[in-house]
């Protein structure tokens, strides 16, 4: 071989493999997800939000589904499985469900109420064939007041609550329905299931590449005709690393990927790269400890701090990708309320309460803040808090952190405040979701004290409760939006929380994609998606 | 030999006994447990003490040592707490993942490592050494995932004629071009720290076989200098196998960094996603088929040893 020679062959050969990785679809949307493995397939995903995301409401329907086409507003609800649901006018904890007509699951079998039931079955009731453990406890982490069902008629369930709940119907969505002779050929078991899984939604899973990739294809018999994908197929590929995601997407390999590194945006946008970033329900706290020997025992304190944070400073380093938070809900959420006290970067106001409290420069609040490496929805935990820790420094707070693993904040934010999970903190910054309204109950409640619930500090205010439960127990809409704008100024004059940003939920898309509308909601119809 | 042999095996049985009690002790040291990473934030500390009772979590930890131990003598590793998949099954898949790069990675290192040593050992001292020297040190010490980012910089993202990252469409071992090319960056990666560990173990071998009479004696006989060669190195084989042995043990185990650099779904990833997510059956399994591994190929090693040089035998 001459010496020239060699160059050429490896030359030809890797620009073979450039042309081998060209993409066979043009009609092919590839997205890079956060997680580190494919969600379950089997309709009731793991991996939280994402898994949902990709591998729940693109596949399968529930009785009620998320509505997407409102991008300004929070995602509300809308018919999926029933076309219609009502409150039972003589019994507060019965639903009636009315069943759509003539949808039929991608293997062909007509969804009927004795699916829905058999659903139902398989995440409530352990003494039937189909319970399946771990999609149950994921259903019931949120729908723990589900109390029994009742077949009405063919077209017709009821569902009952423990307890009166208006709420309900935004729990609905979590139960997604699969189909049972699907389940029953896969050998019934939901392993098996979740290779060729079956249900009514837009898309259906068509292959499962375990730890490399799912495949969705478009199901040309969605009953919404209004939603059958413009996509042929979405593949979703588990890419846990962002700098592996980033390099991905500039080479092509992907189209779109989640949560690209804040620092590659401009260099994105300067490539051409489409950045999307739209409000969704989450918000950045510190979670305060109410209990005695916790500084934030005192209201003049969390308000303080609440006034020393430069929540501007800290949207900037995260290059726009977040917003400000002044509540759990942002201002002009329809349930933001008109609280008394609006925060700000006041330093003034802020060393002012603290001298009120009997801190000063001299004699500084000291308090230690669980925080975490990583995590869902967790954003640049290290950094952000470092910042904080700077700006509040010459206010009199010295903050000091107990860095931990994600787990490890887990455990501490469902045991009391007070337990050795808690490792003595004073708060918790762990980021949470507000995507249903019954989300204040879940965090300021006393019924929600942990550990029962996750209001971890012990934040307690009659009023609140009061009004609180008033909404759950209303059916009356404009009665309940009232009671809980009303229950959040009072949430935000109480500081509960230190209230530091809402994330904007970025993601990078190739200059090809067209058409992706984000929706204020940790889930995303891809239906009008497609790549030129 | 056999008496050799089964004082040996019987070693590798205590290894594997010891490393299934201090992984298992390990695993539960560790705070946080695989329920409250598999449920959603919301869920209530009641669900999750639930599901602890369910799954077994909350008996004494011998009792759940024992009741592991008892399903792996009987060939079952459990189930993942977070797929509900078979344990066997999925390690089998990531092993086999990571040996469709561990195998080439290996082939390549345990090639050019020889080669490079031997040639800067016969070199010593000319600028040739010097050059290898410097070449083989760079490999040992630059960080493998900092190289695999740069790599994909380039290759990937700059010149765009290698892919980024995964395995391609196949799901196993390569069926094409198409699958190979997404070999090309891990396998380079993955090389460098074995063909430096090698090739200054080699080297520092054969000079130390050079500085003998014996190759001087076998020049002075006449002997060609190819076969001068040959009989140094079969001298120096002994050590370089028991390198080499362990060299293959960590590529098996699969390289968390580099897995991760290129999202390759490999048995590194496989544990490190177990570990994040106290995922125990599928840690422990992995954890003991790994050392497993590491361990038999001691094991095959020693003998290789003891065939090549009668010695060990003693």
């Amino acid at each position: 071989m001459t010496r020239t020679t060699l160059p050429r062959i490896i030359a030809a050969a890797l620009l073979l493999s450039f042309a081998a990785s060209v993409p066979a679809f043009a009609q092919t949307l590839r997205i890079a997800m956060t997680a580190a493995d494919i969600p379950t397939t089997s309709g009731i995903p793991n991996n939280g939000g994402e898994g949902y995301r990709f591998l729940g409401f693109p596949a399968f329907d529930g009785l009620v589904n998320w509505d997407f086409t409102h991008p300004n507003e929070i995602a509300g609800l809308t018919p999926g499985l029933a076309t219609a649901w009502k409150i039972d006018p003589s019994d507060h904890t019965r639903w009636i469900f009315t069943l759509r007509q003539g949808v039929k699951f991608t293997d062909g079998t007509p969804v009927t109420a004795d699916a829905i039931i058999w659903n139902l079955q398989r995440l409530y009731d352990e003494k039937s064939p189909q319970f399946d453990p771990a999609g149950s406890a994921i259903v019931r982490s949120f729908v723990n007041m589900l109390d029994h069902w009742q077949k009405v008629d063919d077209r017709t369930v009821a569902i009952y609550t423990k307890y009166p709940f208006s709420f309900f119907p935004y729990m609905v969505p979590n139960i997604l329905i699969v189909s049972p002779t699907e389940w029953q050929k896969s050998g019934r078991s939901w392993t098996e299931f979740a290779r060729h899984p079956a249900g009514t939604g837009p898309f259906q899973i068509s292959k499962v590449v375990l730890g490399q990739f799912a495949e969705l294809t478009r199901n040309a018999n969605y009953w919404d005709k209004t939603r059958i994908p413009k996509l042929a197929k979405m593949i979703v590929i588990p890419m846990p690393e962002a700098t592996t995601r980033l390099a991905a997407l500039r080479s092509g390999e992907v189209d779109w990927i989640e949560v690209p590194p804040p620092d590659a945006i401009p260099s994105l946008k300067a490539a051409g790269f489409q950045i999307s970033l739209w409000p969704y329900p989450h918000v950045w706290p510190y979670m305060f400890k109410m209990t005695d020997g916790s500084p934030f025992k005192d209201e003049r304190v969390r308000q303080a701090l609440n006034y020393a944070i430069d929540r501007d400073a800290i949207v900037k380093f995260l290059n726009g990708t977040a917003k400000p938070a002044y509540g759990l809900y942002p201002p002009g959420n329809p349930y933001f309320g008109t609280p008394e006290l609006r925060y700000g970067y006041d330093p003034a106001k802020a060393k002012a309460l603290l001298k009120e409290a009997g801190y000063g420069p001299d004699h500084p609040v000291e308090a230690k803040i669980m925080i975490s490496t990583a995590g869902s929805g967790q954003m640049l935990p290290e950094p952000m808090n470092e910042i904080i820790q700077q700006e509040v420094k010459p206010i009199g707070f010295d903050l000091h952190f107990d860095v931990v693993e994600w787990g490890t904040m887990l455990v501490a934010k469902r045991n009391g405040p007070d337990s050795p999970a808690g490792h003595g903190d004073d708060a918790l910054n762990n980021s949470l979701g507000f995507a249903d309204p019954a989300s204040m109950f879940r965090y300021f409640s006393k019924a929600s004290w942990s550990p029962n619930g996750i209001n971890w500090g012990h934040f307690y205010d009659p009023k609140v409760d009061a009004l609180l439960t008033q909404a759950q127990d209303s059916f009356d809409p404009t009665q309940q939006t009232k009671l809980l704008a009303e229950a959040h100024g009072r949430i935000v004059d109480d500081a509960p929380w230190l209230f530091v940003v809402h994330d904007l939920n970025p993601r990078a898309l190739s200059p090809k994609v067209k058409g992706f509308v984000p929706a204020q909601s940790w889930y995303q119809d891809f239906t009008h998606v497609t790549v030129e | 030999m056999a008496r050799f042999l089964a004082a040996r095996l019987l070693h590798t049985v205590l290894i594997l006994f010891g490393v299934s009690v201090v992984a298992f002790g390990l695993i539960h040291m560790i705070p946080g447990n695989p329920l409250d990473i598999l449920l959603p934030p919301e869920a209530p500390k009641s669900l999750v003490d639930h599901l602890r009772a369910e799954f077994g979590f909350d008996r004494p930890l011998y009792v759940q040592y024992l009741a592991w131990l008892g399903r792996v003598f009987r060939g079952n590793l459990g189930t993942s707490i977070f797929t509900g998949r078979e344990v066997t099954r999925e390690l089998l898949r990531a092993l086999g993942n990571t040996l469709v790069i561990a195998v080439p990675a290996a082939v390549l290192a345990f090639g050019l490592g020889t080669t490079l040593g031997t040639v800067a050992a016969f070199n010593y001292g000319k600028p040739l050494d010097k050059l290898i020297s410097v070449l083989v040190i760079l490999g040992l010490s630059v960080p493998h995932y900092w190289l695999g980012i740069v790599l994909v910089i380039v290759f990937a993202v700059e010149w765009n004629v290698l892919p980024a990252a995964g395995m391609g469409g196949s799901g196993g071992l390569p069926t094409s071009w198409h699958d190979l090319s997404f070999l090309v960056l891990p396998v380079a990666t993955l090389s460098m720290i074995p063909i430096g560990v090698i090739g200054r173990m080699v080297r520092s071998t054969v000079l130390e076989i050079l500085g003998n009479d014996f190759p001087t004696a076998l020049r002075a006989k006449g002997l060609r200098s190819r076969h001068v060669v040959f009989h140094v190195l079969k001298n120096a084989a002994p050590p370089t196998v028991a390198v080499m042995g362990l060299q293959l043990g960590y590529l098996l185990g699969g390289s968390i960094l580099v897995e991760t650099v290129f999202n390759w779904p490999g048995s590194g990833q496989l544990m490190d996603l177990a570990i994040f997510r106290r995922d125990v059956p599928v840690l422990q399994g992995t954890v003991l088929v790994l050392a497993a591994f590491f361990v038999l190929i001691n094991l095959v090693v020693d003998i290789v040893q003891a065939l090549i040089d009668p010695r060990m035998r003693r």
